[in-house]
């Protein structure tokens, strides 16, 4: 076991089970961010407003604790080149709009209200992260 | 708008809760990933609690029938495993496996406006763009097994 911190986990993973569940029982909506935020780029799109302002509460999380306890701002280390992280930006834009949902939509919400979709697509984009990461790391790095 | 002010909130409990677990930072997300490496289990504790309370939150969203500031529960109808659904997945995993980022620690990250992560979400949004773009072009023009269905009945 490496760097495991399962309080921390539990504690995060409630509260983003909370905003869903909020989500859900005041404005009826399912907090898929990839739905949220994708639904926002299409010109069809009718209802922005929520879109925007859960969006907005997103990134505002850090800049509030950043103000509130002096945390540091987000600045995530990223192992990969730049050319990486275009290609997988790309897929994850792509692929989380064609099947419908990301590890929110599908892993949290669809698990949560036991979805066969949303259990079928995390079961596979789980093996299918496994597997990349396997290949990267062990693969090509080792 | 109460609307907006509530679904800040709750995009900001959101994010307090992707901040707090760690999954905004890429190098846990990846240790959970690398089960034949040094192996971080820290996603699943994270998954087990978001689930575990969004439960009964949708249990009780079911029950109460109408959310409080719309007029009806938006909850997704459709039940079929479609291609789309496999192969989007598929490709979301690799994307999600290469940097250790999905949209949304991706979007709170951009708080912290490190170019790394601001080239990821532009490139998720043309992503996204693409697949929008894709997909009507697609549902606009007959398929070939149409366009031959169409030509062998006439």
């Amino acid at each position: 076991m490496h760097n495991l911190t399962p309080l921390s986990g539990l504690i995060g993973g409630a509260l983003i089970g909370l905003a869903a569940a909020m989500l859900m029982l005041l404005t009826g909506r399912i907090a898929g961010i990839s739905g949220i935020f994708g639904g926002l780029l299409s010109p069809a799109t009718s209802d922005r407003g929520w879109r925007i302002a859960f969006i907005a509460g997103l990134i505002a999380a850090p800049l509030i604790a950043t103000l509130a306890i002096g945390a540091a701002l987000p600045s995530p280390a990223m192992p990969a080149s730049l050319i990486v992280i275009v290609i997988a930006g790309l897929l994850v834009g792509f692929g989380s709009r064609m099947g419908g949902g990301c590890t929110s939509g599908h892993g949290v919400c669809g698990t949560a209200r036991l979805s066969t979709r949303s259990l079928v697509a995390t079961a596979i984009f789980m093996v299918a992260a496994i597997i990349t990461v396997a290949v990267v790391r062990h693969v090509i790095g080792g | 708008m109460p609307l907006v002010f509530v679904t800040f909130a709750c995009g900001l409990v959101f994010g307090a809760g992707l901040l707090i677990s760690g999954m905004t930072q890429t190098g846990k997300v990846l240790g959970f990933l690398d089960i034949f490496g040094a192996w971080d289990a820290t996603l699943a504790f994270v998954m087990a609690g978001a689930v575990a309370v969004a439960t009964i939150g949708f249990a009780l969203a079911k029950r109460r029938g109408a959310p409080v500031f719309a007029a009806q529960n938006l909850w997704p109808t459709r039940k079929d495993i479609d291609a789309p659904l496999v192969t989007g997945a598929v490709l979301f995993g690799i994307g999600w496996g290469l940097v250790g980022l999905c949209p949304g620690p991706a979007l709170v990250n951009l708080a912290g406006l490190g170019l790394p992560v601001i080239v990821f979400v532009a490139a998720m949004v043309a992503g996204m763009i693409a697949q929008d773009m894709w997909s009507k072009q697609k549902a606009a023009t007959p398929t070939s097994e149409t366009a031959i269905a169409a030509s062998t009945d006439g």
